[in-house]
């Protein structure tokens, strides 16, 4: 399993190291691993933290000199397990809480693409930016970004009845931003565009689920042709209170002053985006 | 079936004789047809039709009593012109009615060359002799997944004790090499779900989820379940990825490569939307590609996500339309990571599609096969991944003639549904089915009984294993792993030298 012959390279598993090769890079702190993931491929970091998890007990992790590993989190799921608290210092990579099964990721730095991929419950934060496809058909959970996002984010993100995923932008986002929405809230808050419009082109292209709010300037060529804006209602202030609010406490903002911006509310314009185009 | 501004101009594709002397009025027809072909005249007393809106999927032909009805194709016709052909010319009709998309379900239906059908078989004569299977032991028993480069193996001390050292990669064990084709709850009923769960349970093999997800209460036949992990992602949550035996990730389709899907809001009923995860009544939309997936590293990506996600205790598919560069894709696949190749060909089915995508995009599954296999041969890897193939398997002796061609196992879709009643009168798309198959309307879909359904397919695929043991056995093989990727049984007949260089088979006689 470990080693490749004839030329074929597996791009992750090759020369990976056993968990008990690497025992000294983890040190529990009562239920706390601390796990030094210098050098590590993201299957022995995986592995350690799974090993730390359901051999060990840990409940908690803080993840130090993280460069580029991938799917932190994904692995650690079991049925009816308690919600573990992750902390990562430093720069994961692709796929931060893949699939993720309700736990909770703070990440210190930025973050990359795929972000909450899939993740059906739990919480993702970044002190900093992300990639291109933040929350990804995201079912569940809140993910929270201090700063900017890449394309396609929050694309095709569900809901179904109150498991509703809510996604918070401290900054801007770029094209296709919600495309293919089918639930699910996300906030854009443009806080570091100053005086200037948001970018992004095809916001909500295709959406037919869900909401947007958008706060800053946003033209209406910037919008898909299957979302429309609508009037804010006492319901997305409370909405708004409630995740602007936890936004702000986490990052250091000013809500009130963030909440007396003017915001762009979007729906779709039918659940049915392309129920005309057939002939039957 | 057209609502629209203009009177139709399209004519009736079926007509029905109803043998007025056999008739009872007992209305069995007209409950039982979800088109509203049938009606009873109450001052005639008599039973009238509709043929506009008929199929031809004589659910009423079977279901009457007394076998009054006669359902045939209607022989009224334009001038006959190889060219304009009927079917032509009334799509031509049905869009100039309507402005749309031709949507159609099912498999393929034009006349490609269907290579089984110019396959032909060996069998022992006097060199070595044939097996009897109904007295000897003959092995069906085929495992998906990674294969080691080798293996190390350490015997005891008089030889009867055999252990495998090396340390394997997980393979999922099948009963016999026919799995069910992916056909999501959603695009198909929850009975004929069920159906199928059941039936792969029972005989041990797999059945596989769609991109629809699996029900809660059906999760106990998780371990027979391939789930898939689609660009819709719908109902893909940690806890379906691990009750599942394998993960796929889907890329494309047999019958629509290159598109994503629409499953229409009509058929997003309250069960569907839950498991699904969007609001009832929407239109369920599949993108085209899969948005984290725009290389084969990213393919790579995912394929590790998923193994993260299930702990490397799966093996993970990647399935993708056969098309003109399959197998370059496919040596990809294999090099990101896939354990199993799933190849799905121009004939395969699907609850819609649109009709020119269907028609015309893809290539034959066994040329593909054939070239994949050869390819992966060629550069050493084929031991690492299995190979799945799906798209117009009719009958046993066409996946014999696919595991020959280097198949490990073959995925059937259209023969399932036609053992649980489909008759392939292809308006899946319609939400409306009235065997109960390819439907979300409770009234449709309660006559089918998971029960009943379920022991069919266990008869398919009991059948099918039999007599693939007697056409393994007239080779005098006793092991279908012994068939696979053994070309030398099989000979071309009637084809071009191309057709055999890409098959990699002699010509018969040769």
């Amino acid at each position: 399993m470990k080693y490749s012959i004839g030329g074929f390279c597996d791009l992750f598993l090759d020369f990976c190291k056993e968990v008990e090769e690497l025992r000294d890079r983890l040190k529990l702190d009562g239920k706390l691993a601390i796990i030094d993931a210098k050098g590590l491929t993201h299957k022995e970091l995986n592995d350690l933290m799974r090993y730390a998890v359901f051999e060990l007990g840990a409940r908690k992790f803080k993840l130090l000199n993280i460069t580029g590993q991938r799917y932190i989190g994904t692995r650690l799921w079991a049925p009816n397990m308690e919600k573990l608290e992750i902390e990562v210092h430093g720069f994961p990579g692709n796929d931060l809480g893949a699939f993720l099964g309700g736990h909770k990721i703070v990440v210190y730095g930025n973050a990359q693409d795929g972000v909450g991929n899939t993740m059906d419950d739990g919480e993702i934060i970044v002190y900093g930016r992300a990639g291109d496809v933040v929350a990804m058909s995201m079912r569940g959970g809140r993910i929270l970004i201090r700063d900017d996002v890449g394309y396609r984010t929050a694309i095709h993100m569900k809901e179904y009845k109150d498991k509703v995923p809510v996604l918070v932008i401290g900054g801007t986002a770029q094209d296709f931003f919600g495309e293919y929405m089918a639930g699910g809230r996300v906030v854009l808050l443009g806080l570091n565009l100053g005086d200037k419009p948001h970018r992004a082109r095809y916001i909500g292209t295709g959406m037919h689920g869900g909401i947007m709010y958008i706060r800053g300037k946003v033209e209406q060529w910037q919008l898909g042709k299957e979302v429309g804006i609508v009037d804010m209602d006492d319901e997305d202030w409370k909405f708004l209170e409630k995740h602007v609010g936890d936004f702000c406490k986490e990052f250091g903002f000013d809500k009130d002053e963030i909440l007396s911006g003017k915001f762009l509310k979007l729906k779709p314009v039918t659940k049915r985006p392309y129920g005309k185009i057939y002939a039957y | 079936m057209l609502e629209g501004e203009f009177h139709t101009y399209m004519l009736p594709e079926f007509i029905i004789e109803r043998r007025q002397d056999r008739c009872i009025r007992c209305r069995v027809c007209e409950r039982q047809c979800g088109f509203n072909v049938h009606w009873y005249d109450e001052e005639m007393d008599m039973m009238r039709e509709d043929e506009m809106k008929c199929v031809g999927c004589q659910r009423c032909a079977v279901m009457c009593p007394t076998n009054a009805l006669i359902v045939k194709p209607h022989p009224g016709s334009y001038k006959p012109n190889a060219n304009w052909t009927r079917e032509r010319l009334q799509d031509l009709k049905k869009q100039s009615e309507t402005g749309g998309v031709l949507l159609t379900g099912s498999g393929n239906d034009k006349p490609y060359r269907i290579y089984w059908d110019h396959i032909v078989l060996n069998a022992s004569q006097v060199t070595n002799p044939s097996i009897d299977p109904l007295r000897e032991p003959m092995e069906l028993r085929t495992f998906l997944g990674r294969k080691q480069d080798r293996l190390e193996f350490k015997f005891g001390e008089d030889f009867e004790d055999v252990e495998i050292t090396t340390e394997l990669y997980p393979n999922v064990q099948i009963e016999t090499p026919i799995v069910f084709s992916a056909m999501s709850y959603g695009a198909i009923s929850y009975q004929a779900f069920k159906s199928l769960a059941m039936a792969a349970s029972e005989f041990g093999t797999l059945f596989n989820t769609g991109e629809g997800g699996l029900p809660k209460e059906l999760r106990k036949y998780g371990k027979n379940a391939i789930v898939q992990c689609a660009s819709g992602r719908f109902g893909v949550d940690p806890e379906y990825l691990n009750v599942a035996a394998v993960v796929e990730i889907k890329i494309g389709q047999g019958a629509k490569p290159g598109i994503g899907g629409h499953l229409p809001g009509e058929k997003v009923t309250m069960p569907i939307s839950v498991t699904r995860m969007i609001p009832e009544g929407t239109d369920a939309l599949s993108p085209a590609p899969q948005h984290d997936i725009y290389s084969i590293e990213d393919l790579s990506m995912l394929i590790y996500a998923l193994k993260e996600a299930t702990n490397y205790e799966k093996p993970v598919s990647v399935k993708i339309a056969a098309v003109h560069n399959a197998a370059a894709i496919a040596s990809g696949m294999v090099r990101a990571g896939a354990d199993i190749i799933a190849l799905d060909g121009l004939r395969g089915g699907t609850g819609a599609a649109p009709k020119m995508i269907r028609d015309n995009v893809g290539i034959p599954i066994e040329l593909a096969l054939a070239s994949v296999d050869q390819r992966l041969r060629d550069e050493g890897i084929r031991n690492k991944a299995s190979i799945l193939v799906a798209g117009g398997f009719r009958c046993s002796a066409d996946v014999v003639k696919a595991i020959a061609l280097g198949a490990d196992a073959v995925y059937i879709g259209t023969p399932a549904l036609v053992a649980m009643g489909c008759t392939l009168c292809q308006k899946c798309h319609t939400g409306i089915c009235n065997w109960g198959i390819c439907t979300q309307d409770p009234y449709l879909s309660r006559r089918l009984n998971p029960e009943i359904a379920s022991k069919k397919l266990v008869n398919l695929l009991r059948a099918w294993s039999h007599e693939i043991k007697e056409m393994l056995g007239g080779m005098g093989i006793n092991a279908i792993e012994s068939l696979r990727g053994n070309r030398d049984h099989l000979r071309g007949v009637g084809l071009e030298d191309w057709e055999l260089e890409v098959l990699g088979i002699k010509g018969a006689g040769e």
